[in-house]
C-alpha cells in the first residue's frame, strides 16, 4: 500500500494495516517463554523477569511451567551431555511457531567448559537457534537485547513466499532427532542438518 | 588431635595385623595421611569413628586420584672409596612403580572440632583389579562420594550399597578423569589454539 495514502487515510480517522503486520505484531507482544533454567544464566533469566528489569514490558513475562503452552525456550546455561537429550525433547514438545534464544556463553559454544567430556560444545548442535546471547553470564540487558531481537525477526517474517517461517511450512521438521546416549559421547554428536562445523577461511 | 605417629600406633595396637603406613607429603602443607590396608580398612575406619579421643564422625570428603605406571628416581649419597681417598658421591637408582588409582578420605570430628585425618586406600592396579573396600557402612555421607569415584576413575567399592554411576549417563563406558582417557573427537574451530588443543588443530584443518 502506498505510504502516502496511508498516511492520509490515517489523518482522516482510518487504520490500515496489512494481515502479516496484524499477525506478527500479535505474536511478537506475547512470546511465552518456558520457564527453565540450567545454570547461572537462569539467574540472570529471573531477575530479567523480575520488576528490576520488567520483561513484561516486552509481552513475555508469563513464564510456562509447561512445554506445550510456550513459544520461546531460553537455553540458559551449561547444557550438560547428560541434560542434552531432555532439552531437545522439550524443544519438540513446544507447538509451532516456536524460538530458541541460546543464553550465555555455555549455551552457544560450551563456554569455558568447551574441553571437557561432559558438556555439548552449543545447544546450535541440535536445536536451531534463533539469538545466540554472548556473555558469562549475560547481564538481564543483554536479555532484553536478544528479546529485542527476537521480535524485531518475528516482525519482518513474511507469511507466504519462500522465505516464510518454518512453521507455515508443511514439510519442514517441527521435531529434532533427540540425541541417544552412546557408549563414549551422544549419538549422533550433532544434527548434521542444522549444524555444520564452521570452516576456516583464510585471507591472503 | 594426636600427631598421626601416636594415632599408626594406637591403630597397630588396636590391629595386630593391620599394616598402617604413613604417607609422606614433600608439598608446601606437607600434610601426611595413613595409607591402611583393604583387610583392616573397616575396622580401622571404625576405630577412627568411635574411639573417645580422635571421634572422627565426619566425612568431609571422598576423591580418587590415578598414579600412572612410573620410573621414580631417588638419588642417594654414598661413600666410596676412590683411588685411595674416600669420596662421597651420590647415586642415582631406578626403580619401576606400577601404576594404581588412590581414594583419599578427609576426615573431621564434629563432636571434638578437630580434623582432618587423610585416610588413603589403593587399589592393587588400574586394570582388572581396580576394587577397595567401601566405608560407606562407617559414614554414610561417602556414598554419592565413592560413587562419584566409581563413575570418574572407575574404583569398584566393595560392600557399597549402590554402586552407580553418578554424574555421567548408564551407557557411559570410560572413566573421563583417568589420566589415559580418550575424549570423543568432537573438536570444532577455535581462534587461539594452544598445546593439546593446537595439535587436534593441526589434524583437523590442514593449512
Amino acid at each position: 500500500m502506498d505510504e502516502g495514502l496511508r498516511s492520509e487515510l490515517s489523518k482522516q480517522g482510518v487504520f490500515t494495516t496489512t494481515l502479516e503486520d496484524l499477525y506478527n505484531w500479535g505474536r511478537k507482544n506475547s512470546v511465552w517463554p518456558l520457564g527453565f533454567g540450567l545454570a547461572c544464566c537462569a539467574i540472570e533469566m529471573i531477575a530479567a523477569s523480575m520488576a528490576r528489569w520488567d520483561l513484561a514490558r516486552f509481552g513475555a513475562e508469563v513464564f510456562r511451567p509447561s512445554p506445550r503452552q510456550a513459544d520461546l525456550m531460553i537455553v540458559a546455561g551449561t547444557v550438560t551431555k547428560k541434560m542434552a537429550p531432555q532439552v531437545v525433547r522439550l524443544y519438540n514438545q513446544m507447538p509451532e511457531p516456536k524460538y530458541v534464544i541460546a543464553m550465555g556463553a555455555c549455551a552457544i559454544s560450551g563456554g569455558p567448559f568447551k574441553q571437557g567430556y561432559n558438556v555439548l560444545k552449543g545447544i546450535d548442535r541440535y536445536l536451531p537457534v534463533d539469538v545466540h546471547i554472548p556473555g558469562c553470564p549475560p547481564r538481564p540487558e543483554a536479555l532484553l537485547h536478544a528479546f529485542m531481537t527476537l521480535q524485531r525477526k518475528i516482525d519482518e517474517q513474511a507469511l507466504t513466499g519462500a522465505q516464510r517461517p518454518r512453521h507455515l511450512v508443511a514439510e519442514a521438521p517441527s521435531e529434532f532427532p533427540v540425541p541417544e546416549f552412546g557408549a563414549h559421547d551422544l549419538v549422533p554428536p550433532a544434527n548434521p542438518e542444522i549444524w555444520q562445523p564452521p570452516e576456516v577461511v583464510r585471507g591472503e | 588431635m594426636e600427631t598421626l605417629d601416636q594415632i599408626k600406633a594406637r591403630v597397630e595396637a588396636a590391629f595386630p595385623g593391620a599394616s598402617v603406613e604413613i604417607v609422606p607429603n614433600a608439598g608446601v602443607g606437607g600434610q601426611r595421611s595413613l595409607l591402611v590396608d583393604h583387610a583392616h580398612a573397616l575396622d580401622v575406619a571404625r576405630f577412627l569413628r568411635e574411639d573417645p579421643a580422635l571421634r572422627l564422625d565426619y566425612a568431609s570428603n571422598v576423591t580418587g586420584v590415578d598414579w600412572l605406571d612410573a620410573v621414580i628416581k631417588e638419588k642417594r649419597k654414598v661413600k666410596q672409596v676412590i683411588a685411595g681417598v674416600e669420596r662421597e658421591i651420590e647415586e642415582t637408582t631406578e626403580r619401576r612403580r606400577p601404576g594404581y588409582l588412590e581414594v583419599v578420605y578427609h576426615l573431621y570430628s564434629m563432636e571434638l572440632k578437630h580434623g582432618p585425618l587423610v585416610l588413603r586406600l589403593r587399589t592393587a592396579n588400574r586394570a582388572d583389579n581396580a576394587r577397595v573396600p567401601s566405608l560407606t557402612p562407617v559414614w554414610r555421607a561417602a556414598e554419592f562420594q565413592e560413587r562419584e569415584a566409581y563413575d570418574l576413575y572407575g574404583i569398584i567399592f566393595d560392600g557399597h550399597p549402590d554402586l552407580r554411576r553418578i554424574l555421567m549417563w548408564d551407557e557411559f563406558r570410560d572413566f573421563p578423569m583417568r589420566k589415559d582417557y580418550v575424549e570423543p573427537d568432537d573438536y570444532e574451530y577455535e581462534p587461539t589454539p594452544h598445546d593439546d588443543v593446537l595439535a587436534k588443530a593441526k589434524r583437523h584443518y590442514q593449512p
